[in-house]
């Protein structure tokens, strides 16, 4: 290494664009780390993915194939059509069909079916007539959750049975007594209004981890010093160190809208390009609120507990676990304050209602703000001494 | 833009306290351009906090001065443009590779073709064939010479090196110091921190610093010369027992081992020779008055130091 045999070939400083050649020298060492924690991306990809089979299979409050059994007293055209209708819905699997009241009570009793449905001699007689029979319903209730939301459904699939194949012309009113709940479709498939969420909570706790821990990362591996030493300014380790993880953020979108339509079969009835276009704003606000995060705290294992500090509040007051209507006014003041709110309010009604710009200003505008306000905190908390 | 005078770091009067504790007291230098400063002192005795001072890092509390000509509280930016700062510990990004390394530092100082820079000094170091491995998989010596090339890849005025070579073979300490000799005979200036005796005897100048505060500085002459030391070199048998003997006698100040041999100093000579007087006359001794080491110097500064600072 003799300096004196090979001196320096000088190479010339230009001060032209400083601002973007600062901000794409750290952007491009940002993704070259990205790329090298391997265990990262592997995040990137298996959060989204698990979550979603988790929330969308695992957790499910509105049952699939309920072991069920019918007690056929009588075997009348009518009878037949509920029965397929009941099978359609995918709730019920008809595992037993029996005559005999004791053998119905037994395999109740025996847990080999959760369910039963007693169609009573006469049914279709009754009602034809208008006398309101009641088809009789018995289930397992071990498990409320499953019975009550099979119950709660049974009334609806009946009817559009009843509609289809016998009636002419509207019932005047349900022909025979069942409770059941307004649903908005016959399935109530609970997938529809959790993927979309879950769009929204998986983007806010990725963006905000990855963010959170990159500024504090540099500190604890000693590189803030040698960074801070140099002419970059902190708008430009900010915009190097955010633009990498739009891009990864993006692609977690689109990996859980994906999943989402072609497994779930979630309706996408509005336009991509908005979705996009409001998914990358929404994107960019977490990464902003992780990035101040970032230059609050001393190390990365605080940066996990704020990070987690926020996420929580985010889960619970934004309307994804709870409905946002039904919380008190102080606790929907809060969940305005949160991006995901906002978030949630947007991709329902992008993928489920198909809402245009229109109907979403306020949300985009609240996202925006927010997003400026976090950069605005950060930005000015970015320490550029080490006083 | 310069400091027009030939002066690179002139700064007066610096002070820097953490949580009430004085760190840096009052401190005052002067670094020639073109020179290599050797930055000399134990630990904690706030050379570190000097240096991030002087390249813009830490605010002093109070006290004045320019670096390059550039005031050092209000232009740190400027500064910032034309110095190199090696830190004491490697902060290169473990995880980049070599010349993705050198890479990023050429275009965060903006240089037109930051890819040819970076392959250059490649070159220079010596790094050909290893600029795809990861920087946090050199050896130390390696990564000190990699964390030297990133430094002067702007083609900085001033480099400030933070205990450079803590840690790494003799070898490669030599080679580091070839290297720095050949950057100060291209104009550059450089601030160095050090432990070692033989770093210290390789700079134009030093000044040593305990406490926070600044004790001595000049060219190891002259800091030799002012510490108004005597030593006598004693060879011979039962060393041990002449060391334990005379350690805190009058006149005596300093009783060190090197070797086979022993060095008595002390400050005031004629205390000092009536002490060793009875010892002078044994046979198979042989006593020699020789001039102090700078060890010798710097070890009596710091015990002197602590006396009055601690």
């Amino acid at each position: 290494m003799s300096a004196v045999d090979h001196p320096a070939p000088a190479h010339e400083i230009r001060e032209r664009f400083g601002f973007w050649k600062r901000s794409y020298a750290m952007l491009v060492k940002e993704f070259i780390q990205l790329r090298r924690d391997r265990v990262s991306f592997a995040m990137i990809v298996m959060l989204p993915v698990m979550q979603l089979m988790l929330f969308g299979y695992a957790i499910n409050t509105t049952p699939r194939n309920l072991p069920s059994a019918v007690l056929l007293q009588e075997d009348s055209d009518l009878a037949r059509s509920i029965l397929k209708a009941l099978e359609n819905t995918a709730y019920f699997r008809f595992l037993y069909e029996v005559h005999d009241v004791d053998d119905f009570d037994n395999l109740l009793k025996s847990g080999k079916v959760l369910f039963g449905v007693e169609i009573p001699r006469g049914f279709e007689r009754a009602v034809r007539r208008g006398d309101r029979p009641a088809l009789l319903v018995a289930a397992d209730a071990t498990d409320p959750v499953a019975a009550s939301s099979a119950i709660g459904s049974l009334g609806m699939v009946v009817q559009t049975a009843l509609k289809h194949d016998l009636y002419i012309g509207d019932p005047p009113e349900m022909p025979f007594e069942i409770r059941a709940h307004a649903r908005y479709n016959p399935a109530a498939a609970s997938s529809l209004n959790i993927v979309p969420g879950l769009v929204g909570t998986i983007l806010t706790m990725t963006m905000l981890i990855f963010t959170a821990l990159s500024v504090t990362r540099e500190v604890e591996r000693g590189t803030m010093e040698s960074l801070l030493s140099m002419p970059i300014k902190p708008v430009e380790v900010m915009f190097g160190k955010i633009v990498p993880y739009v891009l990864v953020g993006f692609l977690q979108a689109f990996l859980i809208i994906g999943i989402g339509v072609g497994l779930f079969g979630v309706p996408l009835l509005g336009n991509l390009f908005l979705l996009a276009l409001l998914s990358t704003l929404f994107i960019t606000t977490n990464l902003s609120i992780g990035y101040t995060i970032s230059t609050l705290v001393q190390n990365q294992l605080q940066a996990m507990q704020m990070s987690m500090m926020f996420f929580l509040p985010s889960i619970l007051l934004s309307g994804f676990m709870f409905p946002f209507a039904g919380m008190p006014a102080w606790a929907q003041y809060l969940g305005e304050g949160l991006p995901l709110t906002h978030y949630l309010r947007i991709v329902r009604a992008i993928m489920l209602k198909g809402a245009t710009m229109q109907n979403l200003r306020f949300d985009t505008l609240a996202l925006a703000a927010l997003m400026l306000l976090a950069m605005t905190i950060a930005v000015t908390r970015f320490r550029r001494t080490l006083d | 833009m310069s400091g027009g005078n030939g002066i690179a770091i002139d700064v007066k009067g610096l002070t820097k306290s953490f949580g009430g504790r004085e760190v840096v007291h009052d401190l005052s230098m002067q670094v020639r351009r073109g020179s290599i400063y050797g930055f000399l002192g134990p630990n904690g005795s706030g050379k570190t906090t000097t240096i991030r001072i002087l390249c813009g890092l830490l605010t002093p509390d109070s006290g004045e001065g320019t670096c390059l000509g550039y005031d050092i509280r209000r232009d740190a930016e400027k500064i910032k443009r034309q110095v190199g700062y090696m830190t004491q510990r490697f902060s290169l990004y473990q995880d980049l590779s070599v010349r993705e390394n050198l890479e990023f530092v050429a275009r965060l100082y903006g240089l037109t073709d930051a890819r040819g820079a970076a392959r250059d000094m490649i070159k220079r170091l010596g790094l050909s064939g290893r600029e795809e491995q990861l920087a946090g998989e050199l050896s130390g010596g390696w990564k000190q010479r990699l964390a030297l090339g990133a430094c002067t890849l702007p083609n900085p005025q001033l480099l400030l090196l933070d205990e450079p070579t803590a840690g790494v073979d003799p070898k490669a300490r030599r080679d580091f110091w070839n290297e720095i000799h050949a950057l100060a005979a291209d104009g550059l200036t450089v601030l160095v921190s050090t432990h070692y005796m033989d770093e210290a005897e390789r700079c134009h100048e030093i000044a040593y610093i305990a406490y926070g505060h600044l004790l001595t500085h000049g060219t190891v002459e002259q800091v030799i010369a002012k510490s108004a030391l005597t030593t006598y070199t004693v060879t011979g048998e039962d060393l041990n027992e002449i060391a334990a003997a005379l350690t805190g006698k009058p006149g005596i100040d300093m009783v060190a081992p090197f070797g086979t041999s022993l060095h008595v100093s002390g400050r005031d000579v004629a205390a000092l020779e009536a002490s060793i007087g009875p010892w002078r006359e044994r046979s198979g001794l042989h006593w020699q008055k020789s001039s102090p080491s700078l060890e010798d110097v710097f070890i009596e500064l710091m015990s002197r130091s602590k006396d009055n600072f601690q």
